[in-house]
């Protein structure tokens, strides 16, 4: 169950072109699995900026000198993303996590590959973490416009049986996108399963590989999706996409509770952004 | 009743105020509720709140079938608030009475149903799918501008809000209040009010979101897929308290509703004084999900701190004709009383001064 907790940030750093963040939050790290986020007030008691913003947490640390810690990562884009830059050692901060639907792991031993774009990767290395756990072997393949903001390559190295990096302007690993590489990675180390987390349209490039790969006969994705959101916590109704049920039925469902990862083949994505026609109650 | 001009630091533990705060026949041990649309149906929110301990929830607006609400981006941030064009999704009522209603009811939440529909008759039936279901109040939305008439139908009309009203109030079982939420986007609130009431209202929510619009400069568009959207928020309090104002003015016997950007305790006790019985706690939700909770706290410490024992004695006391004369008991207790100050005689000028 989520917390609510006055926390205290422990320290703030840059990581290439992104900035990394540790809070001290007591009650989020015991409880996080791979692909949860937590969701930050910002601007203090005062602010006039009420939206929490959310982030994937990168790593957390159950026990330590100052309780549990809690790390995420993100990039300076507006004035929320600026003020928490600003903040220093000792400012508090009010996290509630952890939230969403965690990644869900293959019961047996399989081939995992983790596809991660700029500094979505961040929930992956939690992942590949569980995974080896269960005797799975991981395979990291890293994109991004430029190396710098490439996050995580040495964690990567560092973890997974197999790396492919790609920049868009060629400055680290391949030139092109994670989906130019990806099918070969796919065929090569006989992958059971695709991890990603990103920017939509790269996450719905790699659900097209995903279905195209072994001859069209197609592996199970598991995607961690960015939906903006304004609670985080299933309240507001805004971070919906259309998902396509078991019963076959599409509804608008919430990123921040039904997600943020789905099955790629449930996303509507078509539609994403819209109210398909034949969405249930979409004519009412 | 005395009411101290400096409030007094106490120990907010031991406060022992009476919140007990009556809504149209309706008692509940506390103000504090949540605001429609901003707490789903209250069970995301129990990790944050002692939703029983509360007044209650007030439920997203339910409809008679599910909807599935408007494209995204549904939300734009603003200056101390936001703008929202959710667009009334949700499930209908037939799952709602099975799935959400049963799990309040479960764990003994005061249900606020909030109903919406196109057409009287689609209020009459959701009103009649309500009867013998654990149900504390029915709160009629009759100004969601969130959908195609932008709630210009029966939040601007007083004929049509009071027929609304009428046939809710036909088909809800007596003894369970209704109240009709209020747009503020109207010439004249009082009227719409003073319909609603007529028409069989037993108390008012005040106020819905106001129509507003964000533009992104970068696309040069409009931010939401819905074009227009709700303005919630700190920002539009001064307003919400204005409604709540001029309602209770013209109509003191009234229970209402306080909604419209309460972020504190004292917050709250604004919307009290200009005439509320009890608040509902709607955006700042999103800011803290544990507000309902904080902002009870923080409303009974006040009151503790002012003296106060029972809310029910300041629900309206910000009307009082402006105090002249500092109250006696203005000195900390037990000083002695001032000497008497004599009278220094007036000095008297020369005429040409």
């Amino acid at each position: 169950m989520p917390v609510q907790v006055k926390g205290e940030v422990l320290s703030v750093k840059p990581v290439g072109e992104y900035i990394s963040m540790t809070v001290v939050a007591p009650g989020i790290a015991e409880q996080t699995r791979p692909g949860q986020f937590v969701a930050l007030a910002i601007g203090g008691d005062d602010s006039g900026m009420l939206l929490r913003r959310a982030f994937s947490i990168y790593a957390v640390r159950e026990t330590g000198v100052y309780g549990g810690t809690v790390e995420f990562i993100f990039s300076v884009t507006g004035k929320g993303t600026a003020w928490l830059a600003r903040q220093r050692p000792y400012d508090p901060i009010d996290v509630v996590g952890p939230l969403g639907r965690p990644f869900s792991l293959p019961k047996d031993p399989a081939n995992c590959v983790l596809v991660g774009g700029g500094y979505g990767s961040a929930p992956l290395f939690m992942l590949a973490d569980a995974l080896r756990a269960r005797g799975c072997r991981t395979h990291i393949v890293l994109g991004a416009a430029t190396a710098d903001r490439l996050f995580g390559a040495l964690d990567a190295k560092r973890m997974a049986a197999s790396v492919a990096f790609t920049t868009e302007d060629g400055s680290y690993g391949e030139r092109g996108r994670v989906s130019d590489v990806l099918p070969e990675v796919v065929e090569r180390v006989r992958a059971d399963v695709i991890y990603a987390c990103g920017p939509m349209p790269m996450l719905e490039a790699v659900q097209q590989v995903a279905g195209n790969a072994y001859g069209g006969a197609g592996i199970p994705t598991q995607l961690a999706v960015e939906e903006s959101m304004a609670c985080g916590v299933g309240v507001c109704m805004t971070c919906v996409l259309p998902i396509v049920g078991p019963d076959g039925e599409t509804r608008m469902l919430r990123s921040c509770v039904d997600g943020p990862v789905f099955a790629g083949d449930r996303i509507r994505w078509d539609s994403l952004g819209s109210v398909p026609a034949d969405a249930v109650g979409a004519s009412a | 009743m005395t009411v101290t001009l400096r409030p007094q630091r106490i120990d907010v533990e031991q406060v022992d105020v009476d919140m007990t705060t009556s809504l149209g026949g309706l008692v509940v041990p506390d103000p504090v509720f949540t605001a429609s649309g901003c707490a789903a149906a209250g069970q995301e929110l129990a990790p944050f709140n002692d939703l029983a301990a509360i007044g209650g929830v007030v439920t997203k607006s339910i409809q008679l079938r599910a909807r599935a609400g408007r494209a995204t981006p549904r939300m734009a941030e603003t200056a101390s608030g936001m703008l929202n064009s959710i667009g009334l999704q949700g499930p209908g009522v037939d799952s709602f009475v099975d799935n959400d209603l049963s799990w309040l009811a479960d764990n003994s939440v005061r249900a606020a149903v909030s109903i919406a529909g196109t057409s009287v008759d689609d209020y009459g039936k959701l009103a009649s799918k309500l009867r013998g279901k654990p149900v504390s109040l029915v709160e009629v939305n009759i100004s969601c501008p969130n959908v195609d008439d932008r709630g210009q139908v029966f939040a601007c009309d007083p004929h049509a809000a009071a027929a609304v009203i009428q046939v809710v109030r036909r088909n809800v079982a007596s003894g369970v209040p209704v109240f009709a939420k209020l747009s503020p986007d109207v010439t004249d609130i009082v009227a719409v009010a003073k319909a609603c009431v007529g028409a069989g209202a037993d108390g008012l929510s005040l106020i819905n979101t106001t129509l507003g619009l964000v533009i992104d400069t970068d696309t040069m568009r409009p931010v939401l897929a819905g074009t227009t959207g709700g303005l919630s928020g700190p920002a539009i309090k001064p307003i919400a308290v204005r409604c709540v104002w001029q309602v209770h003015e013209a109509l003191p016997e009234v229970p209402l509703f306080g909604i419209g950007g309460i972020r504190t305790g004292l917050d709250a006790l604004e919307f009290v004084l200009a005439g509320a019985s009890a608040v509902q706690v709607g955006t700042m939700v999103f800011h803290d999900p544990g507000a309902p909770t904080r902002i009870s706290r923080e409303l009974r410490a006040a009151l503790g701190a002012r003296g106060i024992d029972r809310l029910a004695d300041v629900i309206g006391l910000g009307h009082r004709p402006p105090v002249i004369s500092v109250p006696e008991d203005a000195d900390p207790p037990g000083d002695e009383p001032a000497e008497p100050v004599e009278r220094r005689p007036t000095p008297e000028f020369e005429e040409d001064m």
